[in-house]
């Protein structure tokens, strides 16, 4: 029933337009509404643009933009959580730095020291190996000069037996006979003091 | 008829393709529904495919859909705030809704959905539909706040709160206007310059070597109306969020 009586409607104006104006009837059919503003027209666009642009929303609505903000959500999240990461292992890095830096500190206070022991140490064993050979050189030394001083001693006495047997022989070549042995030696004696 | 092709009222004829009456209203599937359909199919499709992997690195399609969503995201922020966002469901869609049927339009021989008032004028009603139930449901009378503004004398008030109701009950017209007069013009001016290079081409040599003229205009026109697809859907998304905040935040 209402697609018979719309039928008629849309059929119906140019058999009613003709019937009224027979004149003009043609031209008004050439002549149409500028479409645009046909408002025959608009139930019909009306009515699909609401369909069209109420699934268009409900489609956005429902699947794509849950879907779009989870996409830029996460990867939000993702850039976070990878700043934070960076940041964590930056701190890490800057903390073995500092660990680093204080036992090289270390290491090298205690080299110093070590050096430093070691170097007492050496002057030490020195200082005591010379004092051993200076008192022993100062030994030998005493030994030596005790030594010559017997040697001379000797050599002393011996000098007055060879003075006495030369004057003897001296004396027996000259005035001939025998020599009193004791008178000889008192006067080698008065003649070395 | 030969006079259509250089008709340029013509492109924006609408008939029938599936006669369809419903309480003596015609509401038959016509190219304009046909390519509302192709609007969101392809609008829906693209949107959708372009995300289908969800990469943490984007490619260039889902570099663009998500370029589109953070556009608007960031349009209905900065004019209505955090509490707009509950909006982005719908501005996102009239914006890509828009969008997509200007740029189809731009196709030869492809209907231009957003050319007819009635499509726009809808639309506008839908924003501003929105805004007063919004609006009244949100606070109230309150609401009629946004026809007071503060601080102006009161001998000006009655003045003042005309102007404002005018230029609130103004906003659909203009919104839809805007945005019909826009493509419609644009797409007439095409279709003429286009129209003079096969009339001057029917002179000959001399034809068409004056053709190159009206062609190249036709050229720089093409893109000047890519511009403008864009442009006047950036223009209703962005009114949308001044308009959503009005009802977000009534008090001036």
């Amino acid at each position: 029933m209402f697609v018979t009586s719309a039928y008629a409607q849309e059929a119906a104006p140019a058999a009613a337009e003709g019937d009224t104006h027979a004149g003009t009837a043609v031209p008004a059919a050439e002549h149409e509404a500028f479409p645009p503003f046909d408002a025959k027209t608009f139930p019909s666009q009306i009515l699909w643009l609401v369909i069209t642009f109420g699934l268009f929303y409900l489609f956005l609505k429902r699947v794509v933009m849950p879907r779009l903000g989870g996409i830029i959500d996460v990867r939000n999240d993702r850039i976070a959580q990878d700043l934070d990461h960076a940041a964590r292992l930056k701190g890490e890095a800057d903390a073995a730095v500092a660990a680093y830096e204080q036992e090289l500190a270390e290491a090298k206070v205690n080299a110093n020291k070590i050096g430093q022991q070691a170097n007492d140490a050496a002057k030490a064993q020195a200082e005591g190996t010379r004092k051993k050979l200076e008192a022993e050189l100062e030994k030998k030394l005493g030994e030596a000069e005790a030594s010559i001083a017997s040697i001379k001693a000797k050599a002393m006495k011996e000098v007055g037996t060879i003075a006495e047997d030369t004057t003897s022989a001296i004396v027996e070549a000259l005035v001939g006979g025998k020599t009193d042995k004791a008178e000889i030696a008192a006067a080698v004696k008065s003649a070395s003091q | 008829m030969a006079a259509d092709k250089v008709d340029p009222i013509h492109q924006f004829q609408i008939h029938p393709i599936i006669p369809l009456h419903i309480g003596g209203y015609d509401v038959s599937f016509t190219n304009s529904s046909l390519f509302m359909v192709v609007t969101i199919v392809l609008a829906s499709a693209f949107l959708y495919m372009s995300t289908a992997s969800r990469a943490l690195i984007p490619g260039r399609l889902q570099s663009v859909s998500e370029m589109a969503y953070e556009f608007v995201g960031n349009m209905l922020r900065d004019a209505a705030g955090k509490q707009g966002m509950q909006f982005f469901p719908l501005v996102f869609s009239l914006f890509m809704f828009v969008l997509v049927a200007n740029l189809i339009g731009l196709f030869p021989y492809f209907f231009t959905v957003t050319s007819h008032i009635i499509v726009t004028f809808t639309l506008a009603i839908l924003v501003i539909g929105t805004v007063l139930v919004y609006g009244f449901a949100k606070h109230g009378f309150g609401f009629l706040k946004l026809f007071v503004p503060h601080g102006v004398p009161g001998y000006l008030l009655p003045l003042v709160v005309a102007i404002e109701i005018i230029s609130f009950v103004s906003r659909p017209v203009s919104l839809s206007v805007r945005l019909f007069a826009n493509m419609l013009a644009g797409h007439i001016t095409l279709k003429v310059f286009s129209g003079f290079v096969v009339s001057l081409s029917a002179f000959g040599a001399v034809g068409i070597a004056g053709s190159v003229l009206p062609l190249a205009m036709a050229v720089a026109l093409s893109a000047l109306e890519l511009l403008v697809a864009f442009l006047q859907a950036y223009v209703f998304a962005v009114l949308t969020c001044m308009y959503l905040n009005d009802a977000l935040h009534p008090s001036h």
